[in-house]
């Protein structure tokens, strides 16, 4: 009996799953698909990317600076050791531009933007007002989800660039004025070993982690089923979900973008 | 003889092993209003919901103008139910638009009419519904519930929809404004020449604002006939229903 409630188990959570990722494809493909028909809601996409861009604005810009702090002094006593002081300035700027900078803010944007998309999609799904929109002669998908994604998608890169700029001065700082290097070697080393791909290939992961934390913010407000519990739920799935689905695609996404 | 604008035949819904509607045959003609009345959780939110699309039946067919919209092309079903405004159990209303832009909402959608009028017809129509040009710029959330529920029937009612559909219009209103409500229901419906389906537990406004009348029972409908009759029928269901007796045959179904 105990071993058929395992398999009975077992399979209702694979049939779970599989639903889950069946609807979440069709979600992808529909929300996608309506990003590329008009009509456009301009104020929509106004307001998205306001939510996701300039209100994370100050906590990305925070993330970025200490972490460029923080990797130059570490660096800085583990380079020590070895004689390796002058590497300081590259280790900053590429860990910045290449990985920390894209992953960092796609982690604080989840926790922030994707949060308040579930929450505020998944209130209005038990409130009926998703329902209301579609007898008002307007398709949710694209008054509340094409715009999000749209957003998501333009947000993230800008957010990551100044994170890259920030993180660079967060180095720059501290290898300055504490570790005692000259502002023009700190900068000349920084530029040297810089290339144009290091910055695209982070902006483009910016792109994918955006549209990802829209898309899970979205999905799971949009199913979401139950009262404030629901929301509740929904909320935090929707940021688990988008912050573990960055951290596989960033593997998977430097394995492309840095395939030699 | 008067066409049929909406007919309903065989209609089920189940959610899980819970047979919520169990064979619905309800036919409304078009300029008539129909109530339908039925205990708490027979399944009336959702058999509006079913003919509006936001929920998928699992049998029977639901016939718009003559046409099934279960069975019809997308586009098509969407077109036969846009003429649908809706006024939902708890408003619904859009809190993060201020209370003239959910009025105008529909009206902005369909582009009947541009967004620098929008806010002078919202306050018009907002006024037919008794509410001042103060409220206008208000979020909904500001609003008490009975306010939100007129500013939700102002929204139902401002793109002079053919059918409309009600739940439950004038719960939570004062007596006063529930009367003003029904009025003013009966007014559109007239006036538009509109065909409508209100769902009320309160059985004068019932009589005011409906022509025909159906007692949802059990996932059927039980009983049918003229609004008037509502309250003298011989039918055991709604005598008890109509009257809050306590006991009755409603009472001994929850029973077993
Ligand atoms: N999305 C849903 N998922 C599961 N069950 C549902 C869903 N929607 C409605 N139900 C169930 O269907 C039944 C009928 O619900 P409905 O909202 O239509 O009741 P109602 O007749 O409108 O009641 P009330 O007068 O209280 O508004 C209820 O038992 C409810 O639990
Ligand atoms: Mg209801």
């Amino acid at each position: 009996m105990k071993v058929l409630d395992a398999v009975a188990w077992l399979g209702a959570a694979v049939l779970g799953a599989v639903e889950y990722v069946g609807e979440l494809g069709m979600f992808t493909v529909s929300g996608i698909s309506h990003v590329f028909r008009p009509p456009y809601y301009p104020r929509q996409i106004g307001r998205a990317f306001m939510e996701i861009g300039y209100f994370s604005l100050p906590v990305v810009a925070l993330t970025a600076l200490f972490t460029g702090m923080v990797l130059a002094l570490q660096s800085y006593t583990g380079f020590s050791r070895f004689g390796a002081e002058s590497a300081i300035a590259s280790v900053v700027v590429l860990s910045v531009t290449r990985e920390l900078g894209p992953v960092l803010a796609g982690l604080m944007v989840s926790g922030r933007a994707g949060a308040a998309m579930a929450a505020e999609l998944g209130t209005m799904r038990v409130t009926d007002q998703i329902d209301a929109l579609s007898t008002l002669s307007t398709d949710p998908m694209k008054y509340l989800v094409a715009p999000r994604l749209l957003a998501g998608i333009i947000a993230l890169p800008l957010l990551v660039l100044l994170a890259d700029i920030l993180g660079v001065m967060g180095g720059y700082l501290v290898g300055v004025y504490k570790l005692g290097f000259s502002s023009g070697g700190y900068l000349t080393s920084t530029f040297s070993n810089l290339q144009a791909q290091d910055v695209i290939s982070g902006l483009i992961k910016a792109a994918v982690f955006g549209f990802l934390i829209a898309l899970m913010g979205c999905f799971n407000g949009y199913r979401s089923r139950g009262g404030a519990q629901g929301v509740g739920s929904a909320t935090t799935s929707a940021v688990v979900a988008a912050s573990v689905l960055i951290l596989a695609l960033d593997y998977v996404l430097t394995q492309v973008l840095f395939a030699k | 003889m008067s066409e049929i604008k909406i007919r309903i035949r065989g209609l089920k819904k189940y959610f899980g092993a819970k047979k919520v509607l169990d064979g619905i045959d309800l036919d409304i003609e078009t300029g008539t209003g129909m109530v339908v009345i039925g205990g708490s959780g027979t399944g009336k939110s959702v058999l509006l919901k079913s003919i509006l699309g936001l929920v998928t039946p699992d049998a029977g067919s639901i016939e718009i103008d003559g046409v099934d919209v279960l069975k019809a092309p997308r586009g098509q079903a969407r077109e036969l139910r846009q003429q649908i405004g809706m006024l939902f159990q708890n408003g619904a209303l859009f809190d993060s638009l201020p209370v003239w832009e959910n009025v105008a909402f529909g009206l902005l959608a369909q582009k009947k009419v541009s967004r620098a009028k929008a806010r002078d017809v919202a306050v018009e129509i907002l006024a037919q519904v008794g509410l001042g040009v103060d409220v206008a710029g208000l979020s909904p959330s500001e609003l008490s519930g009975g306010m939100q529920k007129r500013v939700g029937l102002a929204r139902a009612i401002a793109a002079r929809p053919a059918i409309m559909f009600f739940d439950e219009p004038t719960t939570g209103l004062d007596p006063i404004m529930g009367a003003v409500i029904d009025e003013l229901i009966v007014d559109c419906v007239k006036k538009l020449g509109s065909t409508s389906i209100a769902i009320t537990h309160d059985m004068a406004s019932a009589q005011r604002i409906g022509d025909k009348a159906a007692m949802l029972y059990e996932g059927r409908i039980s009983w049918s006939g003229p609004a008037a009759e509502l309250l003298t029928t011989p039918d055991t269901v709604v005598d008890q229903f109509t009257h809050g007796r306590a006991h009755g045959p409603i009472k001994m179904a929850l029973r077993k």
